[in-house]
């Protein structure tokens, strides 16, 4: 991928995360927050190649640890956030 | 990262679909549930095509990692207080950042042992991975330990000149390994730097201005990420990445919004000082009218309409629980309950939404500051349980530490009542003249205990 691609990635992507967040209620923000830094968890995809891959001893301890890390960020982000949404839906659901 | 599969090229893009879906799903309250799940498919869609890159020679480590990381972050996501989710957050923001580090590292030894040098791209990206995410990591920990007020905040006034120097200092190493890019020493000083500055940055930021912070992190976490992808020419990383980050961005800027205060005041001011002629015994003494738990019961009993404005002392006292018994004992009478919501009452964005969801308190009721600003003057009685500055009618007037920040109007209202345990002034450090005023009665004591004492004298008023 050259450079100039990653670029036009990196801009685009900025403005769509912009215009699909610019209206959120007050109530979603700590849901919006913790769901979005289980996204930004994405780092472990390349955690995975580290860890996995022939290299060094310590390059691939390094990428277990990253692994570890990630993992621990991308299904504790998750669930927490889906346990604090079902604290806001349920009584939805009730009520009607 | 080199050639990557097509079936992994083809699963990045359905798994960069599923981010901007889940991210869109998440913005509304009826498809917030639907969109967090669209947004784990997508992460467990690249992890599982990720798995057939031909580079991965073996599993074991790499399970090891994948269970250990599961299992703990499972743990801490379903044991944890709705109370302690402000420290939660910051800490998964914080494991995000040093895992981006960590794989930046792994990437950069592999890199070295080539003959060639590495790209200019790689070498940038691979700074900036070690700064970005070093800073989330170190900066998320120290938000971690005030949130969970293991210590206070502490700086000196040049403190900003030092984190200055020491960013200038960052982006001058970072240059640097364009001339020297396999140099070991130069990207451990640019990870040890970040750790300064990440504790630099946020020791001095005070209480109530942590939901900038962790905003902020939360934005850097995903930069972090994006960063990642430059170094790794990983499409996906990039893309996920700067969606946070742009996310964490908004966020940030709604929080200093609610704040009136720009971001680089936030980071670069020391607490506020008091202002002269604000003197606390001027204030309030002679002026202030004490009440009981019992008093405010007969009050609220003929109230036809009651808002309820909590701050970040009734986290403190966890007190939502006690707060929803009262608001079921209110309408039981007849009386209409609300709930005003300052959009930085607490630790996070959000926080006192998440605390009163818990308790089960209806998300309509939760009204936002803009809304029921309008409303203050036809209700009955504002109770304040746990909120300072955001009430302060000071905020109005020039020339006081919080001038121009938006505040919930309660002394509009016929009766405020004032949960507190002292007169003690909120983060700004100014008196708040509301305590004094002539519709205000302060209620003295913890803000559960008030609350529960409350209900029951209500409840034998109506039933006796």
């Amino acid at each position: 991928m050259t450079f100039l691609i990653a670029l036009t990635l990196f801009v685009l992507a900025i403005f769509l995360g912009i215009e699909l967040i610019s209206k959120v209620p007050p109530t979603l923000h700590t849901p919006l927050m913790s769901g979005s830094n289980a996204i930004s968890g994405i780092t472990l995809i390349g955690a995975v190649v580290s860890a996995g891959a022939e290299q060094t001893l310590l390059a691939t301890w390094l990428g277990v640890g990253a692994v570890t890390l990630a993992t621990i960020n991308v299904v504790g982000g998750f669930l927490v956030t889906n346990r604090m949404l079902a604290m806001f839906s349920s009584r939805k659901t009730k009520k009607r | 990262m080199g050639e990557t599969s097509n079936l992994i090229q083809a699963g990045y893009i359905l798994s960069a679909v599923l981010f901007v879906l889940g991210l869109k799903g998440l913005g509304k309250p009826r498809t917030a549930v639907r969109g967090n799940a669209l947004g784990a498919a997508g992460m467990l869609m690249a992890v599982v095509v990720t798995l057939t890159d031909n580079k991965i020679v073996s599993f074991w480590q790499l399970g090891l990692g994948l269970v250990v990381g599961a299992l703990i972050g499972g743990a801490l996501a379903t044991q944890v207080q709705m109370t302690g989710m402000p420290e939660l957050v910051a800490l998964f923001n914080g494991f995000g950042g040093l895992a981006s580090v960590l794989v930046v590292g792994a990437s950069f030894l592999e890199v070295r042992e080539l003959p060639e040098d590495p790209s200019a791209t790689f070498t940038l990206a691979a700074a900036a991975t070690a700064l970005i995410g070093a800073i989330t990591f170190s900066g998320s920990v120290v938000a971690y330990g005030k949130l969970r007020e293991s210590f206070g905040s502490f700086g000196f006034s040049s403190l900003r000149y030092v984190n200055g120097a020491l960013m200038v200092v960052s982006l001058a190493l970072g240059l640097l390994m364009l001339d020297m890019p396999k140099s070991v020493a130069l990207i451990v000083a640019l990870v040890a730097l970040g750790f300064l500055l990440g504790v630099s940055s946020v020791v001095p930021i005070g209480g109530a201005d942590m939901p900038v912070v962790i905003a902020l992190l939360n934005s850097l976490s995903g930069l972090a990420a994006s960063a990642t992808g430059f170094a790794l020419g990983n499409s996906l990383l990039i893309i996920a990445g700067s969606l946070v980050g742009a996310s964490g961005l908004i966020l940030t800027q709604i929080m200093c919004v609610a704040m009136n205060r720009t971001l680089s005041n936030v980071l670069f001011s020391a607490a506020p000082v008091a202002v002269e002629g604000a003197d606390a015994d001027e204030t309030y003494v002679g002026k202030v009218t004490s009440t009981s738990a019992d008093e405010v019961a007969l009050l609220l009993e003929n109230a036809e309409r009651v808002a309820i404005v909590p701050g970040y002392g009734m986290a403190v006292a966890q007190a939502q629980h006690a707060v929803r018994d009262l608001a079921k004992a209110l309408e039981a009478n007849g009386t209409e309950v609300v709930f005003g919501i300052h959009p930085v009452a607490g630790r996070m964005p959000g926080h006192m939404n998440v605390l009163l969801a818990e308790a089960e308190i209806d998300y309509e009721k939760l009204i936002e500051m803009d809304v029921i600003n309008s409303t203050f003057a036809q209700t009955d009685m504002t109770i304040v349980i746990g909120a300072n500055d955001v009430v302060n009618p000071v905020a109005r007037q020039e020339n006081s530490p919080i001038s121009g920040m938006p505040i919930l109007d309660v002394d509009r209202s016929q009766t405020v009542v004032i949960i507190k345990r002292s007169l003690s002034p909120g983060f700004a450090g100014i008196p708040n003249p509301l305590f004094a005023a002539d519709n205000a009665l302060m209620l003295f004591g913890d803000g559960k205990e008030a609350v529960m004492a409350m209900t029951k004298a209500l409840s034998e008023l109506s039933n006796p």
